[in-house]
């Protein structure tokens, strides 16, 4: 992995031991059986170690650690799917970070930081996502749409939306009303529907807010995606050393160590595109492209080694009780997140001027 | 043993760069920039112009075709920093290097590891000076990945060892003037029955022929060994050492396939230009072809993941004071995207991508077939991907060995 800094390594060291300890896919079992978003003890806890503020400046009462240090505590979590709006609520800090006014930062983000608050991003107007456009309206301060996969909505108390002119702040409360939608990952999703609900723009950044509020949600999520890619390779490492077939365990056989081997090369180049897409977010440099790189490369190997784990397990790797389908199935929403490969080589090629 | 290395202080890069950008302005000919070829060791030597010959006895004079070898055989003696120096300068003045080949590649930094002070004195100066060319005596017809089942004998004979069996695949055989040669020198053994030999390639008993490969070109060879007589003095190391010596030199070699793969493609135009110009656009400025755009796409990005990989393995390696373990992926991953570039870039030109010769082609179509048939030969040479595959799994992946 990346050559870290000190503050970095001790940051994934935490996380690391955390995770491994206080939530081990165990916890999401927990989670899942007792139809929970999240354990709140366990959110607690990640507040506290004020994961929740690393991006966000500390005249806001964030640790202004960075993309790169959020990315290593998200990869620990996606390595043991502890469920958490951890991501959500980042990116919403990030769209206020680079979109916000002094006023709207002094109003949210402190909040944020200490996790008080729980934002998400509520961009799509369909079941795809087709980049930044959207179809709902806001008049008169009002605003008015549906968006039917918003992620972390139960949690949220905020939601950052996208609509035709632009990105709006809305709090949950007049005019907001949630359904819930049961994805195959079983964590927190719900269409939200605003009708005349109070809208405060971000009126501040790029003209291409948009894209760059996506551009951060694509590599935070591609950082998720790495860590369960890496834990779902090494359990089935795991078990084919210690599986025995034919009197043999099934490591010696070539043919399964050939196809290790190839996956083992779909992880490492995939972590290569992740972590230069968190240090793109950090400098500021070819964000866009790095952006398509790091969440394209994350959804094609996340998408074989998850499914490549279940065919390696055998038998056991489809059921219920093993844990590599929890990855298969969290695998897929986020494949869908943010952009598919076929989105986002079409709009790598448009960037390329092609 | 001083080096000029040792004695430089290492702050001193300012004065050294001036002496480069003298050295370049008195010595490089206006006329040779940007003519280095790289395709020189495929295509063979050709005829050395007045101007080139200069050229190389200029930078061989200073050693710096070989910049970090030690000066007193002839290297440059410079510093890590300093060679980076000399490479910016040269890159800047549209200067290359005209010395290299497999002398320089792999033999040199192994027999300066493993050769007795005598070899190293024979053997490393004309290195240097880009004036003896040599080959690998390494594959046999029947030791290909399985390179250690080789048979070529080397029998002793008191003074001299009698060399007798054939290599195959010996890169630039035709023109090499030495061979470094793995034979047998005991039969009961299979690793430690091989021996590191230097057999001068005008030996009696020597015979090359050239193989005419799917490419049309010829840089490989056969070569036959016929009882050939080949001095005690020549062997490096002790006998039965060769199969270290051997797998050390290996290493080296897998490093500029690598490297060298990425280093093509950088310089290379981006395969969507060249669409541009074969397919044209439609009317939102978008490749006619929305297949081949998307997979286009789909390469340019994958090539970037590659060049990062790189690039981290690098950082990594510094780092962490030894080789990081993701570089054994670069070799196939390296290989197979030029393998993917090369196809598309054929497809992308449709016949013209197909032209083997004569009329009706541009010279950058022609060198494309040529190059993609050649490529077909990175995921085979400097070991297989299914060996490299063997290697992943056995040495990072701690899989059992399937043996």
């Amino acid at each position: 992995m990346a050559v870290l800094n000190e503050e970095q390594t001790m940051l994934r060291d935490m996380a690391q031991e955390w995770t491994k300890n206080e939530s081990p896919v165990k916890a999401w079992r927990k989670v899942r059986d007792g139809g929970k978003n999240y354990d709140p003890a366990a959110w607690d806890a990640m507040r506290e170690m004020g994961w929740t503020g690393v991006i966000i400046p500390e005249d806001f009462g964030g640790s202004d650690f960075g993309w790169m240090s959020l990315g290593l505590v998200v990869q620990e979590m996606g390595k043991t799917l502890t469920a958490s709006p951890l991501v959500a609520s980042a990116l919403a800090a990030g769209a206020i970070i680079l979109g916000g006014s002094q006023e709207q930062k002094g109003k949210y983000l402190p909040q944020l930081a200490s996790g008080d608050l729980v934002g998400t991003l509520a961009f799509d107007d369909a079941e795809r996502h087709t980049g930044a456009n959207s179809a709902t309206t806001v008049s008169g301060g009002k605003l008015t749409g549906t968006k039917p996969f918003v992620h972390e909505a139960d949690s949220a108390g905020l939601f950052v939306v996208l609509a035709s002119d632009g990105v709006y702040l809305v709090e949950k409360g007049e005019g907001v009303s949630l359904s819930k939608r049961s994805l195959t990952d079983q964590r927190d999703h719900a269409e939200v529907t605003f009708t005349n609900a109070p809208a405060d723009k971000l009126a501040g950044g790029d003209e291409d807010l948009a894209e760059a509020i996506l551009d951060r949600a694509r590599v935070l999520t591609g950082a998720e995606m790495l860590g369960m890619a890496q834990q779902v390779f090494d359990d089935t490492l795991d078990y084919l050393k210690q599986r025995t077939q034919f009197n043999q365990v099934l490591s010696s056989f070539q043919a399964l160590q050939h196809r290790m081997a190839d996956l083992y090369t779909e992880l490492e180049l995939m972590r290569s595109a992740v972590e230069a897409g968190l240090q793109a977010l950090d400098t500021s440099f070819k964000v866009p492209e790095a952006a398509c790189i790091a969440k394209a490369r994350a959804n094609d190997a996340l998408h074989v080694i998850s499914r490549q784990g279940i065919q390696l397990h055998g038998g056991i790797g489809m059921t219920d009780e093993y844990d590599v389908g929890f990855y298969l199935k969290r695998a897929r929403v986020l494949e869908a997140s943010w952009g598919n490969s076929g989105f986002l080589k079409d709009r790598y090629a448009k960037l390329g001027g092609y | 043993m001083a080096t000029v290395a040792d004695t430089r202080p290492e702050d001193d890069l300012d004065a050294f760069r001036g002496e480069v950008k003298q050295f370049l302005a008195a010595n490089f000919p206006e006329s040779l920039k940007g003519k280095g070829n790289a395709m020189r060791t495929v295509e063979g030597p050709g005829e050395e112009t007045a101007e080139e010959t200069s050229w190389r006895e200029a930078m061989g004079s200073k050693g710096w075709g070989t910049p970090t070898w030690p000066a007193e055989y002839g290297g440059g003696g410079l510093t890590r920093k300093q060679a980076k120096v000399l490479e910016q300068e040269m890159a800047m003045a549209g200067a290359w290097n005209p010395i290299g080949g497999m002398g320089v590649m792999m033999f040199g930094p192994t027999l300066l590891e493993f050769g007795s002070e005598a070899q190293k004195k024979e053997h490393i100066p004309p290195i240097t000076r880009g004036e003896i060319r040599w080959c690998q005596g390494y594959s046999e017809p029947n030791a290909g990945s399985d390179l250690a089942s080789l048979q070529t004998s080397a029998e002793d004979k008191g003074d001299h060892y009698l060399v007798n069996g054939q290599k195959t695949w010996t890169s630039g055989g035709q023109w090499a003037d030495k061979c470094f040669c793995l034979v047998r020198t005991d039969r009961s053994d299979k690793h430690r029955g091989i021996s590191f030999l230097l057999i001068d390639m005008d030996s009696p008993g020597v015979e090359v022929k050239p193989i005419t490969m799917i490419s049309g070109m010829s840089p490989f060879c056969e070569t036959f060994f016929t009882d050939v007589k080949v001095p005690k003095e020549n062997l490096v190391g002790e006998e039965g050492q060769g199969w270290t010596i051997g797998k050390r030199l290996l290493q080296h070699e897998r490093t500029n396939i690598s490297g060298g793969g990425a280093l093509a493609a950088l310089n290379a135009q981006p395969l969507s230009k060249i669409a541009e110009h074969y397919l044209g656009t439609d009317e939102n400025g978008k490749l006619a072809d929305s297949d081949l755009r998307g997979r286009i796409a789909e390469f340019e990005m994958a090539w970037n993941t590659f060049l990062l990989t790189a690039r981290r393995a690098m950082e990594e390696s510094k780092a962490a004071g030894g080789v990081s373990e993701i570089s054994s992926i670069l070799k196939n991953a390296g290989s197979r995207l030029g393998q993917q570039r090369a196809e598309m870039l054929i497809e992308i030109m449709g016949f013209k991508g197909l032209g083997w010769e004569g009329e009706g082609f541009s010279e950058k179509e022609l060198q494309s077939v040529r190059g993609w048939l050649f490529g077909k030969a990175t995921t085979i040479y400097g070991g297989s991907t299914e060996i490299q595959n063997n290697i992943i799994a056995k040495r990072i992946l701690g899989m059992l060995d399937h043996q």
